[in-house]
């Protein structure tokens, strides 16, 4: 409607001319530490922890499993279609529904379960982050609708914070629709800064590493 | 000062529960601020880094949205500019008919907060629903944001009670859990039967085409993910040049707005869902709002006004804003920044006394993650608003001198006396032109037009005299 006539009183206030180039930019301020993986896995527990998420260690993807299998006790999950989540095994556990491909399907499914499970392409050790991108593989509500959220996520992921993921992913949207950091429960303070969690999103939120 | 402001401010004072929420909440805020950024050994370093980022990108404001327009088109999604509230209104409204919609779920943002886009819709009957627990109990209570982070900061669990009895329907509930829940499930069914999502957006990444969203609870989430369209409405000058800068950007705005390390959600979207994906929207619009943004561009002190990022520190550590609250403010922008923008927005007669509602102690501009010089623009604005009283004085007195003058041309016999007089009082004996009159004449008026322009000599004879002679 008004394209024309916004970009020229920006033009005119500015001083510029239509396509005239830019300097460039100052340069990004991309930062990356070197932490070893031990050092980042505790302080990924660490932070979730102070956070109210529970976390754990699995060795092995059947560990993993375990520890997904007991934390499901009997509750019903959707889980989502990242072939990590394929390998460990998770979708043959009991009650868990996965290799859900239709939007109507996921959403009464997902509205319906206890639990949402799914990896996560990275996660961030110095916030306590997880990082997922949205693709055929990790549809967005299973991580969003259910009330609790499991992420099964191999150590290797683990970058040292916000630095590295922009230096390992510079242009998120090359690769997806939709990438979101979560970090920590759904919460909110809007009632006398009381806080309550589980507002939306999931109330509660449990990590598993494996390796 | 106007009465409304006075009266608001005085009301404020008087009322000591209000004076102990807001206190108490923004001293939370204030403190998870400090804690927050204490940790951060390289703090001043990024907010010089996120100035540096923003000064260049609002210096170049046509270039960076020419390429995020570029980039949303690249990947599927449409960008629409709006002048003012009602083209905003009326791109939304026509959007709705074409798709047939009625149920339009909405996630929190000033910037339709200053067009009060939920208004119009319902008045065209559509059901726009807040969906931030907080921006939801206002809009249950027809109230207005208290606080830009935190907005309904004045209402205590008794009022929300009061609110969700009288507008819910539901058995009286005074458990702040209690109330999140019964929210929560009023609004989940929302989500799940709305036709469109409207989103507010921190930031444009130009590079990219995408929208970054920033929030705690979820629910903007899932305003952008459940419904088949999603709209973002921001102001022009949310772009920042690229998805890198998000890092710096993202390690001021939470420990500065909440005292968090990060918000628990940072969304960043790029057009609508990809082939494959099995849920996001099917449409992607992002409204680049203008409404008053513009004129602060020219002036290269005020500009960096545009360069906030709504955080909200600088109310929670103004010692005004601590006790006048923030209804008090004459927009919905308040606190310091709000001081700055409303009169740049509006102009700065809708309230002359607010730049001046301030003790210039200078604690916004040193909390300011972007590091706006907000005293240094009150101050300027202060000067702005003795100007426009200055004009309006002198526009005055020209009324004033113009009446008699209408008073003396219609009453013709003073009117050729007056004409003799002055013709013989003029200092001209030579004939030449006027550049002085006599001292007693020189009063501030005449000296400040003499100035500028000299007067011809008065004629021997007036024009009535020489057609009696004729």
């Amino acid at each position: 409607m008004s394209r024309e006539n916004i970009l020229h009183r920006i033009r005119t206030a500015l001083g510029r001319s239509a396509g005239q180039a830019v300097a460039e930019p100052p340069a990004a301020r991309i930062l990356v530490p070197e932490v070893d993986m031990e050092t980042r896995i505790a302080s990924m527990r660490t932070r979730i922890e102070a956070l109210a998420g529970k976390t754990f260690r699995a060795a092995s993807q059947e560990e993993a499993r375990s520890i997904v299998a007991a934390e499901l006790e009997g509750k019903t999950a959707v889980a989502s279609n990242a072939p990590y989540l394929a390998e460990c095994g998770i979708g043959e556990l009991a009650g868990v529904r996965c290799g859900i491909t239709d939007r109507e399907e996921l959403r009464e499914v997902c509205a319906a379960a206890d639990v949402g499970i799914t990896s996560a392409d990275y996660a961030l050790a110095d916030t306590g982050t997880l990082v997922i991108l949205a693709s055929p593989a990790e549809a967005r509500l299973v991580s969003l609708l259910p009330p609790a959220h499991i992420a099964v996520v191999p150590r290797e992921r683990i970058l040292t914070g916000l630095d590295e993921l922009f230096a390992v992913v510079p242009h998120p949207a090359e690769a997806t629709s939709s990438m979101v950091l979560i970090t920590g429960p759904s919460r909110t303070a809007d009632i006398e800064q009381f806080l309550v969690r589980g507002v939306h999103g999931p109330g509660a939120i449990s990590v598993v590493i494996v390796g | 000062m106007s009465v409304e402001f006075d009266q608001k401010i005085h009301d404020t004072l008087a009322d000591a529960n209000l004076q102990l929420a807001i206190y108490g909440s923004t001293a939370r805020l204030k403190q998870g601020r400090i804690d927050r950024v204490g940790e951060l050994p390289d703090y001043q370093e990024l907010r010089t880094q996120a100035n540096a980022i923003k000064k260049h990108t609002i210096e170049n404001l046509d270039y960076y949205l020419e390429e995020f327009e570029r980039n949303v088109e690249a990947r599927g999604g449409k960008v629409v500019y709006c002048k003012d509230a009602t083209e905003v209104a009326d791109f939304v409204l026509g959007l709705a008919k074409e798709k047939d919609a009625h149920l339009i779920v909405k996630s929190k943002s000033m910037t339709t907060e200053e067009v009060d886009l939920n208004e119009r819709l319902e008045h065209h009957g559509l059901e726009s629903v807040e969906t931030d627990l907080g921006e939801y109990i206002l809009q249950l209570a027809h109230e207005k944001p208290y606080h830009i982070v935190a907005p309904a900061l004045h209402k205590t669990r008794y009022d929300v009670a009061d609110i969700f009895t009288e507008r819910l329907h539901v058995a009286r509930e005074t458990v702040i859990e209690k109330q999140t829940a019964i929210a929560r499930a009023v609004l989940r069914e929302k989500f799940l039967a709305a036709d469109i999502g409207i989103s507010g957006a921190n930031f444009l990444v130009a590079d990219s085409g995408a929208v970054a969203i920033i929030e705690n609870e979820g629910n903007a989430r899932l305003t952008t993910s459940a419904p088949k369209v999603h709209i973002t409405v921001a102001g022009i000058e949310k772009v920042i040049p690229r998805a890198q800068d998000l890092a710096t950007f993202l390690k001021l705005l939470a420990r500065s707005a909440t005292g968090q390390l990060l918000s628990v959600y940072a969304s960043f979207l790029a057009g609508p869902r990809r082939a494959g994906e099995v849920d996001g929207p099917d449409e992607f619009y992002v409204v680049l709002l203008d409404n008053g943004r513009t004129k602060l561009l020219p002036d290269r002190a005020k500009r960096q006004s545009l360069y906030c990022i709504r955080c909200g520190a600088c109310l929670n550590t103004c010692p005004v804003y601590r006790k006048i609250g923030g209804h008090s403010f004459p927009w919905v922008y308040s606190g310091p920044i709000g001081a700055i923008l409303t009169p740049q927005f509006m102009g700065v007669a809708h309230e002359p006394a607010l730049p001046f509602a301030s003790s210039l102690c200078g604690a916004c501009g040193e909390v300011c993650p972007v590091k706006i010089d907000i005293p240094k623009i009150l101050l300027e604005l202060r000067s702005d608003v003795r100007k426009s009283e200055a004009r309006e004085k002198q526009n005055r007195l020209e009324k004033l001198a113009f009446r008699g003058f209408a008073w003396l041309v219609t009453h013709p016999a003073l009117y050729e006396m007056a004409g003799r007089i002055a013709a013989s009082m003029a200092p001209s004996e030579d004939g030449g032109w006027i550049s002085r009159v006599p001292p007693l004449m020189n009063l501030p008026p005449v000296k400040a037009w003499l100035s500028q322009r000299d007067l011809p000599p008065p004629p021997r004879k007036s024009f009535r005299e020489l057609w009696r002679q004729r």
